[in-house]
């Protein structure tokens, strides 16, 4: 911590968050919030003298509330940077006719309450998320009465209780009579690896963090007596099975079994645990002091922008998304951003730092660079068909299109903004857009290709590349069986797919069109797929009024790591495309026979120009 | 007449080129590919298919550079597995042989059909050679891009200053490149400060 704190090449934002992000690899713009501390950090000499006469006291979080701390406070005695902060929520410095002690005794006259957040812009090449963990919250698992019984604490709790520079000076006293407990019980899974309550997932750390707990209190307290309730131990790293072995010839007892019940006894506040020992097969009732219990990781979503800053997505169990699970572990689908620690998935202290070191030289690739490679994959204007009509402007998720209605002056695309999802593309009603990679005229032939032989029995699929094509790969690494009639056309935005294209589909005879993009929070083009629903609305009602029905065009959002959907939404549209008649398609293709496509006037250029 | 001829391609003559790659058993096992081969040679413009048993692989790449070569192809389908997996490969193999990387398409036959058709060889073929029809139409219309280069800021955020971000920026910060750590709370050091003595060596957090 020291450090980083004193690093010349680190300049630390603390008390901040980041508000914005744009740009692109190479080239991020980021603007972040210096919360107002109200104190100046650059004066701030920590004396404490501003603490000592706050009269508001607050639980301490730090502590996990075992103590107090006052309006004006350190988070921790080591913080870095080593300064005071006032918590203005706290304060009651907000009106100075009710308080201002602490301005009175500062010495460095370094309180200010007038001082106001701050936005800083910073450009940088890479990002690196490390933005971290909640823990678990028991309180729900009723059986443990955790917050009903003083006696049964957290295992975080637990490291305050334990630690010298904790509430207690590392005196382990339990709450209720401040004396050392005789018997202590942990429970191990607290929150993990339940379908039911809590999370599905293991959460790595909480069998090693008990085992060192035991240690440690074995250390302290040889007399103490210490019961584990488990279901496995995974002791699975190095120098762990010796910890383990450590644990166990010091006397700890392991019993494997996950306690259905405590209560407590009203007089002494001891706890009474039922158990099922399922390696003796018999219920077994144990008295503890004191129980901890072993709670396991959750992902953060309270107050995180960072997941829609960066457009990144999520996993089933809410961890952070990586780019691919083996091959690309560090780096997330948005080039240039890589994840550190257990945003991406639980770890413990040494695979953290293991994964931050490899982040760094993930990172490093990108920096050492003067000048960075980007995909060709753009649009471009063609200024004689544009009529200036700001729709593609409009549409534009970057806003990297100029032109002027009013003057009449053609679109035209700031290539080094654009990301190329060709939104702009689809929505231009003159064709005078071209995506580059994919055109109008190579995805026209894709459909071709899909519908000239036995259209009846086909689906005609679109598929964004950074989502639902990627979930079409995950259903593939998990082997999950569909049915063979699907045909993909991947765009890399569902915000690609122009009306004209299904419509063309449905005139070759399609029975079944799905439109298929990233969740809206995942979008990787801000909110490109917002026009793909509307746009999906707009051709709902366009289907209805030619007599189609509308249902035979879908639309689905499918992340990259919904296999199980994609699966499941392949079974579904294959089961509709049964159930549209050989009468409805003939009919289909008759309603649609006048249908002209965009940017007529385009393709008569283009031929005669060949000619 | 179909669109797409209607939307004339410009005057090259086409000469496309495809690889089925069964990647061991992983696309072999479930579906025909010889057959799908064969099937490829008939499509338009096709001027060799070819089997390989890992495309990827040293000899599958110089087999797409010898037949880009020998039969002077313009444009190079592969059928093997996701584009995620191995699309940078093949653009970098034919940018060897002086093609430009985005007259290359790649067909998802393992990911998207081998895989998820582990029981009926049969359908899955006939999926797999459409799936290649597919591929070799879009290919046909494939253009040269080119790659702009944009200039790299030297410089990396961190965001979150526990243990991973701190060593994320000691590290970069030790290369040489500027970091800025934000951090929402008042200190660094995020639940690891918060923990007494770690595992598995029983020393401090802090």
């Amino acid at each position: 911590m020291m450090d980083v704190g004193r690093h010349p090449k680190v300049k630390l934002y603390t008390y901040s968050e980041v508000e914005k992000v744009s740009g692109y690899v190479g080239n991020f713009k980021v603007t972040i919030r210096k919360k107002a501390k109200y104190v100046d950090e650059t004066l701030c000499n920590a004396c404490g003298e501003c603490a000592k006469v706050c009269p508001v006291v607050i639980p301490d979080e730090y502590q996990m509330g075992f103590s107090s701390r006052k309006a004006i406070y350190m988070q921790l005695p080591q913080a870095v940077p080593s300064t005071y902060v006032i918590n203005m929520n706290n304060c009651l410095g907000n009106n100075p006719i009710a308080c201002g002690k602490c301005v009175e005794v500062c010495e460095k006259k370094c309180i200010n309450y007038d001082m106001q957040d701050e936005l800083v812009e910073v450009e940088v090449g890479t990002v690196i998320v490390g933005t971290g963990l909640e823990v678990y919250d028991p309180t729900q698992l009723d059986e443990y009465g955790y917050t009903r019984f003083d006696n049964v604490i957290t295992s975080l709790e637990f490291e305050r209780l334990i630690c010298a520079g904790g509430p207690t000076q590392g005196h382990f006293i339990r709450p209720t009579d401040h004396l050392t407990p005789k018997t202590i019980g942990f429970i191990q899974c607290v929150g993990s690896r339940s379908e039911k309550r809590g999370n599905p997932y293991c959460s790595n750390i909480c069998c090693m963090n008990t085992v060192k707990d035991t240690v440690l209190l074995k250390d302290h307290y040889p007399d103490i007596e210490i019961k584990v309730f488990y279901m496995d131990i995974r002791a699975f790293g190095k120098g762990f099975e010796d910890l383990f072995k450590r644990s166990k010839e010091g006397g700890v007892k392991y019993i494997r079994g996950i306690p259905g019940d405590i209560e407590e006894d009203p007089e002494t506040k001891n706890l009474l645990l039922t158990v099922e020992n399922t390696t003796a097969g018999k219920i077994e009732k144990y008295n503890l002091d004191m129980v901890v219990l072993s709670i396991g990781y959750v992902p953060r979503f309270k107050n995180d922008p960072v997941q829609q800053l960066l457009t990144l997505s999520r996993t089933q169990d809410g961890f952070y998304m990586e780019s691919h699970p083996k091959l690309k572990p560090i780096d997330a689908p948005t080039k240039g951003v890589f994840f550190a620690g257990v945003a991406e998935s639980p770890k413990d202290i040494k695979d953290s730092v293991t994964q931050a070191s490899a982040a760094a030289a993930r990172a490093g690739i990108i920096l050492s660079k003067n000048k960075l490679k980007v995909e060709a994959i753009t649009s471009m204007v063609d200024k004689e068909m544009c009529t200036a009509c700001e729709i593609c402007y409009r549409a534009c998720p970057f806003k990297c299109i100029s032109v002027d209605r009013e003057k009449k002056i053609p679109a035209e695309i700031i290539e080094a903004a654009c990301a190329g999802c060709g939104t702009c593309g689809a929505e231009c009603p003159f064709g005078a857009v071209t995506m580059r990679h994919f055109t109008d005229r190579q995805i026209i032939s894709q459909i071709d290709a899909i519908l000239d032989e036995n259209p009846e029995e086909k689906v005609v699929v679109f598929a964004c590349n950074w989502c639902s094509y990627a979930g079409g790969d995950m259903a593939g690494i998990s082997r999950l069986q569909y049915p063979t009639s699907p045909r993909l056309i991947k765009t890399m935005c569902s915000g690609r797919v122009d009306e004209h294209f299904v419509l063309y589909a449905f005139q070759k005879g399609a029975p079944l069109v799905l439109v298929s993009g990233c969740h809206f929070a995942d979008c990787h083009y801000i909110d490109a797929n917002r026009w793909t629903q509307r746009r999906v609305e707009r051709l709902w009602d366009k289907l209805e009024k030619k007599g189609i029905r509308p249902e035979r065009l879908q639309l689905e959002w499918i992340s990259a790591a919904e296999g199980q959907k994609f699966a499941k939404v392949m079974r579904r549209v294959d089961e509709m495309m049964r159930k549209v008649t050989k009468e409805e398609i003939e009919f289909t293709k008759q309603a649609l026979s006048d249908l002209k496509p965009k940017g007529t006037k385009k393709v008569k250029v283009t031929a005669k120009a060949v000619a | 007449m179909k669109l797409s001829e209607v939307l004339s391609r410009g005057a090259e003559e086409l000469r496309v080129g495809v690889f089925v790659c069964e990647c061991g058993l992983n696309i072999a096992g479930s579906l025909d590919c010889e057959e799908v081969r064969k099937y490829a040679e008939t499509l338009p413009d096709v001027k060799v298919a070819v089997l390989n048993k890992y495309t990827c692989a040293d000899p599958g790449q110089n087999e797409i550079k010898k037949h880009v070569k020998e039969h002077n192809l313009n444009r190079v389908v592969v059928a093997s597995c996701s584009p995620r997996m191995h699309e940078p490969t093949f653009r970098a193999c034919i940018a060897d042989v002086g093609l430009n990387p985005y007259l290359f398409e790649m067909v998802n036959l393992r990911e998207h059909c081998s895989w998820v058709h582990l029981h009926d060889r049969k359908a899955a073929t006939d999926k797999a050679k459409d799936m290649v029809k597919i591929g070799v139409a879009r290919a046909r219309f494939l253009e040269p891009q080119i790659e702009k280069e944009v200039p790299v800021t030297n410089k990396a955020l961190v965001i979150g200053g526990g243990v991973a971000g701190i060593q994320a920026a000691l590290d970069l910060a030790d290369t040489g490149y500027q970091v800025y750590l934000v951090e929402k709370e008042p200190s660094i050091g995020g639940v690891m400060a918060q923990i007494d003595k770690t595992y598995p060596t029983m020393d401090c957090s802090i």
